[in-house]
């Protein structure tokens, strides 16, 4: 077996601090630096604030809240003067996807429904994050209602994929350099979670919330170069988070290191009384340890995540990560999860039903928007609902509803659950079997270009997208996306580790040690940041690790 | 690895196609106009377009792949929780007295009720030609 990997460490959570700037650290150095004394909380909060500016376009954020971050770096700052810092996070920036409610600050789903709604309380995740000190820097972009897998669905405009700006990306990009004009032909950035993901990549926060119900942290990471990172359903709470799927959804991890996701989850997880379905389990906060020694572990590959619609070039890094494992003396293995086909359906039925549900809570009534048609409660509501949501969530709504009438419930919603218990159940036999972690791609391809992916509706797009990732949330298993390797045209690729329920740390822990083998390459953003230069010298090492 | 990705290959080409196939509905995928004005009325959204009916055919089209798996004795799963006790807290009051915060983010409000324009039972309420008989009366919904 041919070992293809190389063994510089010059990744994010490397070391050579030295030639870094403060914006390209990762987290944990970064907290490194702030306890050091070597940049001040509201420095790195003026940082931040000014590359989000410069990255404007790519419409990573859609409220940017200036006065608070600032504001709250100062407290930071004070904190850190008196030797009383609050722990990793504290002056750390950080940005929330915009269905997390935030105090306060617009909450808005991407939704004319809520483009002006504030909540009055914090979802348990801000408030966690903003009690150890982290800097919010704002509300992330999103599909509307986080219904969709490219982020091109929202109110407030697609967000484009940083990536699409990249040196690696331009000096490879299929097009004629003289077709270049003021905004060549950019990239998606994944979705739902596509503004965090964009915003991470970026270097405008270290790290972001997402949310993640059937891959919507995982699919903008793999595209956007990042770590996504969703946990065991039940570890982290999801009160404020403004419901897709209640039996799915997770609060997702976006860092630019497996490392920093840790951290991040060791601040969120735990049970929560406002969240019921939050497990009452302990959870201690854990450094990763490092792993040595993979000779114990036994990589699944599940058979069926081999689709024909998978590009080649993912097939064959994907190929080439489970040689990695294989050589470092893991056992791989082939598994079958024989229900995987059937997945994508499941989901669509289960999830259109909850969406028929959780939507009917926006009424104009008591928040969010309202028509002005006053002939009657009813007319009312249809006309505020017909305003607030888009083509998507409306045509979501329906099918839901159709799916729960009374003469189709059995025949495919309760059908959904039972294909639902047998898709779980093919995960607890493949792990009861001895497989310790699953390696499979994250998504079918690179990011495409924003003209292409809207050729496809919405639904089709998110059938096909969705279909390495969904399953781990029906079965409520923690998943991970680790960038690996940059395609031929410059693009990164993804690929998605998956763990038993509550492994999440083990999980990580193998995340990690892949994550150090591969060295994914840093983006060049020189021309947007032009005090960037010094994280280039990384450009020509990468280079050589998970190419074909 | 080369040899285990081919071999799956061809495995993965019978499943895989079978995913993303278009499928014939059955009865021929049509939702009548009945049923049409009944999803209007329980999701209170309006189709508005014969694209978005043809949305909803295609939805239903697509859901009948399920009926292709054998789920004979096979329980719902409804939350993948379902071996856990759920945690319930305790019953008493930790919060509140923020009638005025919930209360900002309503468009029309009398005292501390939120306000509806009147009557609920309009069978045509999509049809702004039909008004309601009792127009002076406004409905109010306790906080």
């Amino acid at each position: 077996m041919t070992f293809l990997f190389s063994f510089f460490s010059l990744d994010h959570c490397g070391s050579r601090l030295g030639t870094k700037t403060m914006l390209g650290r990762s987290l944990r150095e970064v907290s490194a630096a702030l306890k050091q004394g070597q940049i001040t909380p509201t420095e790195l909060c003026q940082k931040c604030l000014s590359l989000i500016k410069k990255t404007k376009f790519l419409n990573a954020y859609i409220t940017v809240s200036e006065e608070v971050a600032l504001k709250q770096a100062e407290e930071s700052e004070r904190r850190y003067k008196k030797g009383h810092s609050l722990g990793n996070l504290d002056g750390i920036p950080v940005a929330i996807k915009d269905n997390f409610s935030t105090s306060g600050i617009k909450t808005t789903c991407a939704s004319n429904m809520l483009k002006d709604y504030i909540p009055p309380y914090n979802a348990t995740v801000v408030q966690k994050l903003l009690d150890q000190g982290a800097i919010l820097m704002g509300k992330t972009n999103l599909d509307e209602f986080a219904m969709g897998s490219g982020s091109t669905d929202g109110a407030f405009g697609p967000v484009k994929n940083p990536w699409s700006y990249s040196k690696q990306h331009k000096a490879k990009r299929k097009e004629k350099p003289h077709a270049e004009s003021e905004d060549p032909d950019w990239l998606i950035a994944g979705g739902s979670s596509g503004g965090s993901a964009a915003a991470v990549s970026a270097f405008t926060c270290f790290a972001a919330l997402g949310s993640d119900t059937g891959g919507s942290t995982r699919n903008p990471a793999a595209h956007c170069g990042v770590v996504g990172f969703k946990p065991s359903y039940g570890l982290v709470s999801r009160h404020g988070l403004i419901p897709l799927v209640n039996s799915m959804d997770v609060p997702g991890i976006l860092t630019r290191c497996v490392d920093d996701a840790a951290i991040v989850l060791g601040v969120l997880a735990g049970h929560d009384p406002k969240d019921s379905t939050t497990v009452q389990d302990p959870f201690k906060p854990f450094t990763l340890p490092t792993l040595t020694d993979v000779s114990k572990l036994r990589v699944g590959i599940p058979k069926e995540y081999l689709v024909p619609e998978l590009s080649r070039e993912v097939q064959s890094l994907w190929s080439k990560a489970a040689d990695l494992f294989e050589s470092e003396g893991a056992k791989v293995i082939e598994v079958s999860l024989p229900h995987t086909s059937y997945s994508i359906v499941c989901y669509h039925v289960l999830c259109t039903a909850e969406v028929a549900s959780n939507m009917a809570r926006f009424d104009g009534l008591e928040y969010g928007h309202r028509c002005n048609i006053d002939l009657s409660t009813e007319a009312m509501y249809a006309a505020t609902r017909r305003e607030g949501f888009n083509d998507v969530v409306r045509g979501r709504i329906l099918s839901g509803n159709y799916f729960l009438l009374k003469e189709n419930y059995e025949n495919y919603f309760v059908k959904a659950q039972k294909v639902r218990r047998l898709i779980a159940n093919d995960f607890v036999n493949v792990f009861n079997s001895g497989v310790d972690v699953l390696l499979t791609p994250t998504t079918l391809g690179e990011a495409v270009p924003y003209k292409e992916f809207i050729k496809e509706d919405n639904r089709t797009r998110s059938a096909q997208d969705d279909i390495f990732t969904q399953a781990a949330n029906m079965a409520g298993l923690p998943a991970v996306s680790v960038p690996v390797a940059l395609s031929n045209q410059g693009l990164p690729v993804g690929l998605q580790l998956i763990g038993p329920a509550f492994s999440d740390q083990q999980l990580l822990t193998v995340a990690r040690w892949f994550e150090k083998q591969i060295h994914f390459p840093v983006i060049q953003l020189q021309e947007i940041m032009d005090d960037f230069s010094s994280v280039s010298e990384n450009e020509k090492l990468p280079s050589i690790s998970l190419k074909q | 690895m080369w040899a285990r990705v081919a071999r799956l290959g061809r495995w993965a080409l019978v499943g895989g196609h079978r995913a993303f196939a278009t499928e014939v509905c059955r009865g021929g995928g049509r939702v009548t106009a009945e049923v049409i004005a009944h999803l209007e009325r329980l999701a209170l959204v309006d189709f508005g377009s014969r694209e978005a009916v043809a949305r909803l055919e295609k939805a239903i089209a697509f859901a009948e792949r399920l009926h292709a798996v054998d789920t004979e004795r096979v329980e719902p799963l409804e939350s993948v929780l379902e071996d856990r006790c759920l945690y319930l807290r305790p019953d008493n009051v930790v919060e509140g007295n923020c009638v005025e915060e919930i209360l900002q983010n309503s468009h029309r409000v009398v005292e501390e009720y939120f306000v509806a324009p009147p009557g609920m039972c309009c069978a045509k309420y999509f049809n702004s030609e039909l008004r309601p008989e009792e127009e002076s009366w406004w409905c109010v919904k306790a906080l």
